[in-house]
């Protein structure tokens, strides 16, 4: 089978001698397309580490990281930053959207900068802002929208084009619980149409919309959730009277 | 859930049958609570000999027809108005199992936290998967499972609080077993 992310292995170490800090140790991580994990841990436990290492945003210390089929090791720096901006997608807390572009610029900046035309990058830029509905937005500035309609810019933004692998820090933080649960639908709804997707949480309720639930303690995969029965179990566990 | 009440503010829309009740009992509360024909008649009976519904008549095949009387209204406002009991007594189970645990020699306390906050998230898990194969606007449905969600959630941050609050102490070794008078336990009361 081959996975959109593999991490095999993978250690990061920061700082040396005394002040050395062991961030991840010998995580091992398969996510295929379709599927959305999400995961969890105490502060310190290493989840955004092992996110900026998928996204190839930072080196392992050891071990490897395989995207798409490919083994981030044996490409050159260029093509890393070709395969970021062709096969990523992020998704930030923050949105880190570009305060001086409108949504859709924001949106068909990666396009550009990987060779297509404007026009080439406009329709597809439309096209993923349409299914996250934000389409009727693509000219405002980010400043003229909604912190919910902010997210979904950045998520059309990260999934635009075709992307293998989704990557999101925090994507609800700066949300409340329904607008939060929107972005989680949305992102478990990019994921099964046929990206692989990781997500990084502290809240239960929004790991709840993964499909998989990893677990991190001091930098260790220490267990995972099994794959949820169907929700007719729930209710057929119900209290019948 | 008090099925009584529920009834009652079903025939505030006006009078029903036992099975349109039943029915729409089931489809509002996300159909979750399942309510067997049996219980629904029961029910109003207590509340026709309570005086909180009456009979509007009698249809085909004999069935009966319902109302609701202006004391049964009443109350039903008086309920929804009346706060539930929110301060049981500390005795919930899995409480008891982590302190039980921390007093077991050999026993990894993190890790019985772990099987417990991933039990909770699958069955949260299953919880979202209710709401993510909802229809849209299946308001009650999304209630239904919102509130056990956060609940579930509640457990969840408790288990994390209690991972960190354990990791900050010291590390000791167990107290001896020695066989004198014990104390007299302590009780947490919370006045309301």
């Amino acid at each position: 089978m081959t996975y959109a992310l593999e991490l095999r292995q993978v250690s990061k170490v920061y700082g040396s001698g005394p002040s050395e800090v062991q961030a991840l140790s010998r995580v091992d991580l398969s996510v295929e397309r379709d599927e959305l994990v999400a995961v969890m841990g105490p502060s310190g436990s290493g989840k955004s580490t092992l996110l900026t290492i998928a996204g190839s945003l930072e080196e392992a210390s050891s071990g490897q990281v395989v995207v798409d089929g490919t083994d981030l090791a044996t490409v050159s720096r260029t093509d890393r930053a070709k395969m970021r901006r062709r096969s990523i997608g992020y998704v930030f807390q923050d949105f880190n959207l570009l305060p001086g572009l409108k949504a859709i610029e924001n949106v068909t900046l990666p396009l550009e900068l990987d060779g297509l035309s404007s026009k080439t990058a406009r329709v597809a830029a439309l096209e993923a802002m349409e299914e996250l509905d934000v389409a009727d937005r693509a000219d405002h500035y980010p400043d003229e929208l909604s912190g919910g309609q902010r997210q979904r810019v950045a998520i059309a933004r990260a999934i635009v084009g075709e992307r293998a692998l989704l990557l999101a820090d925090e994507p609800t933080g700066a949300l409340d619980s329904v607008n939060g649960e929107s972005v989680m639908r949305l992102l478990r709804a990019a994921t099964h149409r046929g990206v692989a997707g990781v997500v990084v949480t502290h809240e239960a309720q929004l790991a709840s919309w993964a499909d998989r639930v990893v677990f991190l303690r001091d930098g260790h995969v220490v267990d995972q959730t099994a794959a949820p029965p169907g929700p007719e179990s729930l209710l057929a566990a119900g209290d019948r009277r | 859930m008090s099925v009584p009440h529920a009834l009652l503010a079903l025939l505030r829309e006006g009078p029903k049958y036992g099975l349109r009740l039943q029915s729409e009992f089931e489809s509002r509360t996300g159909e979750v609570w399942p309510l067997n024909i049996g219980q629904v008649y029961s029910t109003l009976q207590r509340l026709e000999r309570d005086r909180l519904v009456e009979a509007a008549g009698e249809g085909e095949r004999s069935q009966k027809q319902y109302r609701i009387t202006s004391a049964g209204a009443q109350e039903l406002d008086d309920w929804l108005r009346t706060p539930p009991d929110l301060i049981p007594p500390p005795r919930d189970e899995l409480v008891i199992k982590v302190l039980v645990a921390l007093q077991v020699p050999g026993t990894d306390v993190h890790e019985i936290l772990q099987v417990h906050r991933r039990h909770v998230i699958e069955v949260m898990q299953r919880y979202t998967q209710v709401k993510a194969s909802a229809r849209e606007d299946d308001v009650a449905l999304a209630l239904v499972a919102d509130a056990e969600l956060f609940r579930l959630e509640g457990i969840v941050r408790w288990l994390d609080a209690a991972d960190v609050r354990l990791k900050q102490l010291p590390t000791t070794a167990p107290a001896p077993a020695v066989d004198t008078p014990l104390e007299r336990t302590r009780t947490m009361e919370v006045s309301q």
